[in-house]
């Protein structure tokens, strides 16, 4: 564990509002998760009356102050208590960011606590370490390979220490989240489409041969390829059957999903065993899809490699993982001031 | 004015977009229509090539928009997610256009917020290849067109 003795508490608020949810979390030494508020949340949704941030940044606006009382309420603790504030400051929104940014620049200057700014990929990775009541995280085994797949990403990252990483395989077009989402449409099926193909695809059977694009010694990924070849599969069966017909939809979402899991299972496995990782972590919406996780898990064991994943609730953008990023860094000796800047995209 | 370009590869669709990259300027807005799976993405990949810009151009239909830095940025967004075209205002679409160029995947999700001066692409799938269908909204984005038919001839 890093060494903590410059900062005055090891309790942190983590800040995140890099796209559609705006949440904060309280965090003890990186590792136990206090409070973690997320304002999309059921029962924090009816707290606000309604508001729902979702794309609009004016939204994180509205809710942001209520949702850092709320997870500093939850955590039994006031700003004294506190050793730093973490803030994810991308890549994400510039709008949205700026929201949390801001309000984390202003709660610095307000109480004096140190500030730090954290990659919202990096803090996807220590979803891992955090403990929650249910579920213990992580042991600190490095390297570590992890997989972060969401609407939004599909990056494998090798860990070799906390806030150590590099990014080492990524999409080349769509995320593997956007891809189910995608599909789900495409068969019909109900919004968000990542659970809604996974319920579907319990009913069917891998049926239909599908592509699982490799791209040479690369751990990259693409999936639009295998959208573009279940939208002429679906032409096909329909330009088949007589007028009305019906599609044979768990079979087309079993052998989709089967498709984007062979692929995420393939290149981690590679990639695991490439770098001589010690254990394969998972982060990201997509962590939440179980046929991935009993695949992985399965992988791991033909290989004696041990495989974890975040408990659901860590695995969608929140802020416990943002503060235990931001403990690493903080007790690290590493600092922002009021010039935080936040910023769009990764340049690879 | 429209021009339509038939293309018979991925490739052949980014070097169209490559040419358009050419003549862009601040404030031109590139409005992509068509179906999943129909190229849209491909078509900002050639653009970026040809602005030469940086960063890898992947589908923003989950981060909403990525920003490309570079001579002349490029704003990659996405309207398939957005209740609303005016979300996209919420976002920054104001800024993006002050500084660079624009474009829009699903336009036909957010019509209420593109400028009236637009290039509209229209990708439409024709087993392998893909038909290209532009038309220019005003006199900057026929401009466009004329280049590009220049090009394509």
């Amino acid at each position: 564990m890093a060494m903590s003795s410059m900062l005055r508490s090891e309790l942190i608020l983590g800040i995140e509002s890099s796209c559609d949810d705006t949440a904060a979390a309280v965090v003890e030494a990186g590792r136990r998760v206090r409070s973690s508020v997320v304002a999309s949340q059921e029962d924090i949704h009816a707290l606000f009356g309604g508001v729902v941030p979702e794309v609009a940044s004016r939204k994180h606006v509205e809710v942001i102050t209520r949702v850092v009382q709320e997870a500093l309420d939850r955590a039994n603790c006031t700003w004294r208590d506190l050793g730093g504030i973490a803030v994810t400051n991308g890549p994400g929104l510039i709008g949205s960011l700026l929201v949390g940014v801001s309000a984390a620049k202003a709660y610095h200057v307000a109480t004096g606590l140190p500030l730090v700014g954290v990659n919202h990929i990096a803090a996807h990775l220590m979803s891992n370490f955090c403990d929650l009541p249910e579920q213990e995280g992580a042991p600190e085994d490095f390297p570590a390979v992890c997989l972060v797949a969401s609407g939004g990403h599909s990056d494998l990252c090798l860990l070799t220490d906390f806030g150590q990483y590099e990014v080492i395989g990524m999409t080349r077009d769509d995320a593997a989240g956007e891809a189910l989402d995608k599909a789900a449409r495409l068969l019909g099926l109900g919004y968000p489409g990542g659970p809604a193909l996974e319920k579907a695809a319990r009913e069917g059977h891998d049926r239909f041969s599908l592509p699982r694009p490799a791209l040479g010694d690369s751990y990259d990924f693409s999936f639009s390829g295998l959208k573009t070849a279940l939208v002429r599969l679906i032409e096909e069966l329909r330009g088949e059957s007589p007028a009305g017909a019906v599609l044979p939809v768990a079979d087309l979402a079993h052998s989709f999903q089967q498709a984007v899991v062979d692929t995420l299972v393939r290149n981690t496995m590679r990639a695991a065993e490439a770098y001589g990782a010690r254990q394969v972590l998972l982060a990201g919406g997509v962590a939440a899809n179980s046929v991935l996780r009993a695949e992985l898990s399965a992988a791991g064991k033909r290989l004696g490699l041990p495989v974890r994943y975040p408990p659901l609730r860590l695995c969608t953008d929140n802020a416990a993982m943002v503060a235990a990023a931001g403990y690493h860094r903080l007790s690290g000796g590493q600092n922002d001031n009021t010039g935080l800047d936040v910023f769009s995209a990764l340049d690879h | 004015m429209t021009l339509t370009i038939e293309t018979r590869s991925p490739e052949a669709t980014r070097a169209i977009a490559r040419h358009l990259a050419q003549v862009l300027r601040p404030g031109d807005v590139l409005a992509l229509t068509g179906a999943l799976g129909a190229g849209k993405t491909c078509f900002v990949q050639g653009l970026a090539e040809g602005l030469g810009v940086t960063g890898r151009v992947a589908s923003p239909t989950f981060i909403l928009m990525r920003a490309h830095r570079g001579p002349l940025p490029l704003y990659h967004a996405d309207a398939y997610r957005l209740e609303s075209g005016t979300d996209l205002l919420d976002i920054g679409l104001e800024e993006w256009l002050a500084t660079g160029v624009v474009a829009l995947e699903w336009a036909d999700l957010a019509p209420e917020v593109l400028p009236r001066d637009h290039l509209a692409l229209r990708i439409e799938v024709n087993g392998e290849g893909r038909q290209l269908h532009f038309s220019g909204h005003g006199p900057r984005s026929r401009t466009l067109v004329e280049h590009l038919r220049a090009c394509a001839s």
